[in-house]
């Protein structure tokens, strides 16, 4: 006994150290704006410099997604805002006791805030403000010869401008509904006086309007804070509490400006930040164009090579049962053909419940796509057999197996490599949706170009997707050369007898 | 009983309608190592009664045997099928197609049967590697005999075989299955229009007409004897290949 104690014990503590060592990597997601990258990666930096193994999952798509990926664990932490707890999530009371006791029940805890709040506001051009004394939306109540321009959306809903009139008693006549963008410029060429704002839109930094204070805190409260799984570890906690009260709404501003109108990379602007208040290094590790594009290389193509895969073992025999069975060809075709209706954006969000987010949803939807093509043209390549040849093969006495083996499955099979062909190409362009879940890809850069409207990153998605399609479509080529007989590509011979 | 044993074919009472269109309704013996020949025009039902006797077509009425047994799976591997065009698989060399009925067999054995029926139906050897579309339409023709043959089947049913063949191939090839037909001494039974055809190969001749059998017997008895005007005004249609084979 107490030399098998002997042995044990260190055993134990060896496997000890190496479960603290081989610790879980924390995950941070966030949604696929501006802000959100900015303050995720700001957490995922400070979890690093905390010794907090964490990796960023930016941009994974909207609130539903960022929420779902957390209950299910895929992700540990987000950055979300109190306003949409209530108002979208949990459909509950805004107040913080609420939110907290909703969130327990599912096992998340809400950081305190962040140091800033992005609810709706009201912004009044500068010299007008100036020029009347306006501080507060109060203030309003005096000038009804004001023009007031709100987004659409601000003009019909609800809680938007009837019922803020309702509660501050307005009495300006002039208000129009237009574009946010319009909105803007309308401010700052003088043609509007007040427009609605969100609090940390990076114009606010650019054409520095005057806020109005909503005194009669009629508006939402949209505190920024980290939503964390009650699972997370202490360190990594700790890491994160530095981030309590720690970004104004100013600086919050300033930082997304830089990302908007100066492009600079959010890890960059998170870095800056960091080592500006926290004194981190501000090293960000940035991989060249070459490696980031090698690395979404490969992501792309496990997606599209495991997706045609699949693709091919389920669409050849629903192919073939189609071709054979009457009864069952209007049922498969008319199912594969409605799944292809179906938007791949909508088709990549009902995923989410049943798959999680990243690669293996978006795997399914892919598979799904390019089902069509497969199926259809395995049909069209059997039923497009010559009837003598059907004839022949059942002269020969060939059984049902045996046809399919030797005579229909060759015969279609030009048909078949064309539609696995369509498959693929259609699935390279595809894919590039499947960053919307994490799944990575070409679609990555391509997102987060769209978002900062940089065409040189939109383009270090596109142009390498578009090679990858024609690379693919030259693959088919060869691969039509290894797997049709050449007794099928040949052209008639003349007539020699 | 003599009379049972020289059956090969039988068709007893069959009738086959495609739709409400009436395709056969005949009721045949047909004699066992002789050439029969179903001749008639376009639409008279005698390609349906090929496919009847193959098993490719059930009847829609009657029963149809073969050399006194029913015609089951195991009875058409021992019927040889040759269509117009050879149905030769495109997919398959000349060579594949042959062995595709003896598929399993030891090589030597596929190579030594394979030598012999290329030499029996005149076709060079160096050929069989090549694919349909790289032969002729009577080497085609000659392939698809050689498979037709390769189990040996007691009978052979060709379909139009030379229906796609210029006049001097179908003249040579009309003589070399006349020339294996007499050396094997297999049932055969030709489905044609052309009168040629019937006169080089047919020991008898069935004329039919929409389905039914007009007249039975050798062709000089149909030239002689008609047993309907129509006999002679389908003969007299085809008089110019009649006169060139000396009738």
């Amino acid at each position: 006994m107490k030399r098998a104690g002997t042995i044990v014990l260190p055993l134990a503590v060896v496997l000890t150290v190496g479960a603290c060592h081989a610790e879980r990597e924390i995950a941070v997601g966030s949604k696929k704006f501006t802000e959100s990258v900015l303050l995720g990666e700001l957490a995922t930096q400070l979890l690093a410099d905390g010794g907090v193994r964490a990796r960023h999952e930016a941009q994974l798509g909207g609130t539903r997604v960022l929420w779902d990926a957390l209950l299910a664990g895929r992700i540990d932490i987000y950055p979300e805002y109190t306003g949409t707890l209530c108002q979208e999530i949990l459909r509950s009371a805004c107040d913080r006791a609420s939110l907290e006791r909703a969130l327990a029940q599912k096992g998340i805890v809400m950081s305190p805030s962040l140091g800033f709040s992005d609810g709706y506001a009201l912004a009044a051009n500068r010299e007008v403000a100036a020029r009347l004394g306006l501080g507060k939306i109060s203030d309003l109540i005096a000038h009804p010869e004001l023009r007031l321009g709100f987004s659409e959306e601000f003009v019909a809903r609800g809680d938007g401008w009837p019922a803020l009139r309702a509660r501050y008693r307005l009495p300006q006549k002039d208000v129009r509904g237009l574009d946010h963008d319009l909105a803007w410029r309308g401010l700052a060429a003088g043609t509007l006086d007040v427009i609605d704002a969100y609090g940390t839109d990076a114009e606010i930094d650019y054409y520095k309007p005057a806020l109005l204070d909503d005194d009669l805190h009629y508006f939402t409260e949209y505190e920024a804070v980290l939503l964390y799984r009650d699972t997370l570890p202490p360190a990594a906690r700790a890491a994160l509490a530095r981030l309590q009260g720690a970004v104004s709404a100013t600086e919050m501003i300033a930082m997304n400006a830089r990302a908007k109108r100066d492009k600079t990379p959010d890890a960059r602007i998170a870095a800056d930040f960091a080592r500006a208040h926290f004194g981190t290094s501000g090293v960000v590790t940035n991989d060249g164009v070459a490696r980031r594009i090698g690395a979404r290389t490969v992501e792309h193509l496990i997606l599209v090579g495991i997706s045609l895969a699949g693709a091919i073992l389920l669409g050849v025999p629903l192919g073939i049962v189609a071709a054979r069975r009457r009864r069952l060809r209007r049922l498969i075709l008319g199912t594969t053909g409605l799944m292809q209706t179906i938007p791949s954006l909508a088709l990549l969000v009902f995923m989410i419940p049943l798959f999680g987010i990243g690669t293996g949803p978006a795997l399914v939807a892919l598979v799904v796509y390019s089902l069509l093509p497969i199926v259809r043209n395995t049909v069209a390549g059997i039923d497009g057999i010559a009837a003598p040849l059907r004839e022949s093969a059942a002269a020969l006495g060939l059984g049902g197996w045996e046809r399919l083996r030797l005579v229909e499955l060759p015969l279609a099979m030009p048909s078949i490599v064309a539609g696995v062909q369509t498959a693929a190409v259609i699935a390279v362009g595809t894919a590039t949706l499947g960053a919307l879940i994490g799944a990575g890809g070409y679609g990555q850069p391509i997102l987060t170009g769209i978002r900062l409207d940089d065409t040189a990153l939109i383009l270090e998605g596109a142009v390498p997707a578009a090679l990858l399609a024609l690379a693919v479509q030259g693959l088919f080529d060869l691969v039509e050369l290894a797997v049709v007989s050449r007794g099928l590509r040949l052209r008639p011979a003349v007539d020699d007898d | 009983m003599a009379i049972y044993d020289a059956r090969m074919f039988e068709l007893r009472a069959v009738r086959k309608s495609w739709g409400t269109q009436l395709a056969v309704e005949v009721d045949l013996a047909l004699p066992r190592g002789r050439t029969t020949v179903l001749l008639g025009p376009s639409g008279c039902g005698k390609s349906t009664l090929l496919r009847l006797c193959m098993g490719l077509v059930a009847p829609d009425a009657g029963e149809i045997r073969f050399d006194g047994g029913p015609l089951d799976r195991a009875a058409r591997r021992r019927i040889g099928y040759v269509i117009q065009e050879g149905g030769l698989f495109p997919h398959l060399t000349a060579r594949q197609n042959v062995a595709l009925p003896a598929r399993g067999r030891p090589h030597a054995e596929l190579d030594a049967r394979i030598g012999e029926l290329a030499e029996l139906v005149r076709l060079p050897a160096e050929l069989l590697q090549r694919y349909p579309v790289e032969l002729s339409g009577g080497q085609r023709q000659r392939v698809s005999l050689m498979r037709a043959l390769m189990l040996d089947p007691e009978a052979l049913l060709l379909d139009e075989p030379f229906g796609a063949l210029d006049p001097i191939i179908r003249a040579e090839l009309q003589q070399d299955l006349r020339r294996i037909a007499q050396r094997l001494g297999k049932t055969m039974v030709m489905v044609t229009h052309d009168l040629g055809d019937a006169a080089t190969l047919g020991d008898e001749i069935i004329l039919l007409r929409a389905g039914r059998v007009v007249q039975r017997g050798p062709l000089g008895e149909l030239v002689r004897a008609p047993a309907d005007p129509f006999v002679t005004q389908f003969i007299e249609a085809q008089r110019a290949p009649l006169e060139k084979i000396g009738a």
